[in-house]
């Protein structure tokens, strides 16, 4: 068979095995929405977790350590303080806020101004803010720089208010194993629906099968118009896996931004990106391909002219 | 062209369809298989075209030992029989065009080749014109002529046919046995499976009778 030949017939092929499914709309359109369905799943959790990240992600740049100095620590060695630990590669900013300071903004904000009349003396210490450098923005980073903190003479406490950021962090890596494991199993899922399909599809066309064989056919030729039936199934799956991703992400912007805006975030709910597209209609359509040919190599091999 | 030597067949079911079968047809020769149902006509058919393997002896077709045509091969080793069926074995969902192509699309022939050799095998079997028609719209006879043009279409070498009038009056039925007398005419080996004795009356060709499994008699050509 030559080469011009060999790509006509699987064009034929290719296309009058599109039209086969077109023949049958509802049973096709059934079967491909089942694949749309097991593929959409995995899809919308995998778009859960990349919003997640991207919101915790924002999160982490917000990272910062208050160290409270001991009380009886004077503005001069604080100052010194703030000049060595602005001298760390771990760290970005250094601010100091003096006691002083810090008992005006509370007296400002907190709304006891008088009662704080009432105090002799200043019951609040001299604190550092510390911004921890991009680099060292990490869960672990951010612990690591808080315990070196920690060791430094005159320093009482380091406060780290962002633990349960790292308990969240902790969780989204729990949830993409799942998704990923999920995916896994519905990816499966897929193949075996497709499979079963075909092989329907197969049983079916049996006489066909067996006229093809008693002039000369080989496997491979009766196996194609399968295979072409099942990347069809598992593009037309993908495909409409993605528009009802499409459409979900549609119907939760609004409310996900309103959500955003109450919290004052300019966050904005993501849709699949180009990739994620194309590499889900692909792998639906290799998904399609596998489940067709374990299929058809062994059904068709079963059928034998009588 | 066609040898067999001793052939028995025993199915799985027990049963002995044949029971020791020897005979040889030569090349460009028309013979009949004749003989009740049940006494190996088909089993033999099927052995020539390797639908069965013997269960014991040999059967040769062409230069070649049947029995050492491996399963993978055996698509190509059928693309040099035509087969011819009672019930003609159409693809009822596709034009008699698509029909009668098959053997060459599957042999890999390029497309403007095909569609000349198809409307060539349709204009042998007087049925050209008719590309478009699908199965059901021919008669029984139309249908048998579209089965044996599908079967000459690739030019083999050898043609089988299992009761091909059999759903046929007398009159058709003749058509398609001078249809057949044509081809071989022109150098095609024709084998003939037929209980139809009186039809083949006509012909001077050889007659291979079977009986119970076994060649009951055989008549050499008077032609």
């Amino acid at each position: 068979m030559n080469a011009a030949a060999y790509f006509s017939r699987q064009a034929q092929t290719l296309v009058g095995s599109l039209g086969r499914l077109a023949a049958h709309p509802f049973a096709s359109l059934m079967t491909i929405g089942v694949i749309a369905i097991a593929l959409a799943l995995p899809l919308c959790l995998e778009l859960l977790l990349q919003n997640a990240t991207a919101v915790t992600s924002n999160w982490n740049e917000a990272f910062e350590l208050s160290v409270y100095l001991d009380k009886a620590v004077g503005a001069a060695r604080a100052e010194a303080i703030a000049r060595e630990l602005q001298a760390r590669g771990d760290v970005a900013t250094v601010r100091l806020v003096t006691a002083a300071q810090a008992l005006a903004e509370f007296r400002a904000s907190s709304g006891f101004g008088e009662a704080l009349d009432a105090l002799t003396d200043n019951p609040l210490p001299n604190t550092l803010i510390v911004t921890p450098s991009p680099a060292a923005s990490s869960p672990e980073g951010t612990a690591m720089l808080k315990t070196a903190i920690g060791a430094i003479p005159n320093v009482a406490t380091v406060q780290l208010d962002t633990e349960w950021v790292q308990r969240l962090v902790a969780l989204l890596d729990l949830l993409r194993g799942i998704v990923q494991l999920t995916a896994g199993l519905l990816a499966v899922g897929v193949i075996l629906v497709i499979g079963n399909t075909i092989r329907l599809d197969i049983q079916n066309r049996r006489d066909e099968i067996e006229v093809m064989k008693l002039v000369g056919a080989t496997d491979g030729f009766a196996r194609r118009p399968f295979l072409w039936s099942g990347i069809w199934y598992g593009v037309g799956g993908g495909v409409f896996a993605v528009a009802l991703v499409g459409i979900t992400v549609g119907i939760l912007a609004g409310p996900a931004d309103r959500l955003a805006g109450l919290y004052g975030s300019a966050f904005h709910l993501a849709g699949l990106d180009a990739r994620t597209i194309l590499a889900t209609v692909l792998g639906a359509a290799l998904l399609g391909w596998i489940g067709s040919w374990l299929a058809a190599t062994q059904h068709i091999r079963a059928i034998n002219p009588r | 062209m066609i040898r067999f030597e001793d052939v028995h067949k025993r199915y799985p079911t027990g049963r002995e369809a044949l029971a020791g079968v020897s005979f040889e047809i030569d090349r460009g020769e028309l013979a009949f298989l004749t003989g009740p149902s049940g006494a190996g006509k088909s089993s033999i058919l099927k052995l020539i075209a390797l639908i069965e393997r013997p269960s014991r002896g040999q059967v040769l077709v062409g230069s070649q030992n049947t029995s050492k045509v491996r399963t993978r091969a055996i698509p190509q080793f059928r693309r040099q029989i035509g087969v011819v069926f009672q019930d003609h074995k159409l693809l009822q969902d596709r034009p008699i065009a698509d029909n009668v192509a098959l053997p060459l699309i599957i042999a890999g022939v390029s497309r403007r080749e095909i569609d000349k050799r198809m409307r060539a095998a349709l204009d042998q079997v007087g049925l050209l014109g008719r590309e478009k028609s699908r199965p059901l719209e021919l008669s029984t006879g139309e249908q048998q002529r579209v089965g044996i043009a599908r079967a000459i279409v690739a030019k083999p070498p050898l043609l089988i046919a299992d009761e091909p009038t059999g759903n046929l009056d007398p009159l058709l039925a003749l058509e398609i046995m001078r249809l057949f007398k044509r081809l071989n005419d022109v150098g095609v080996t024709v084998l003939i499976a037929t209980h139809d004795v009186h039809l083949i009356e006509a012909f001077k060709s050889r007659r291979i009778v079977l009986g119970e499994g076994r060649v009951a008699a055989m008549t050499q050509s008077t032609a």
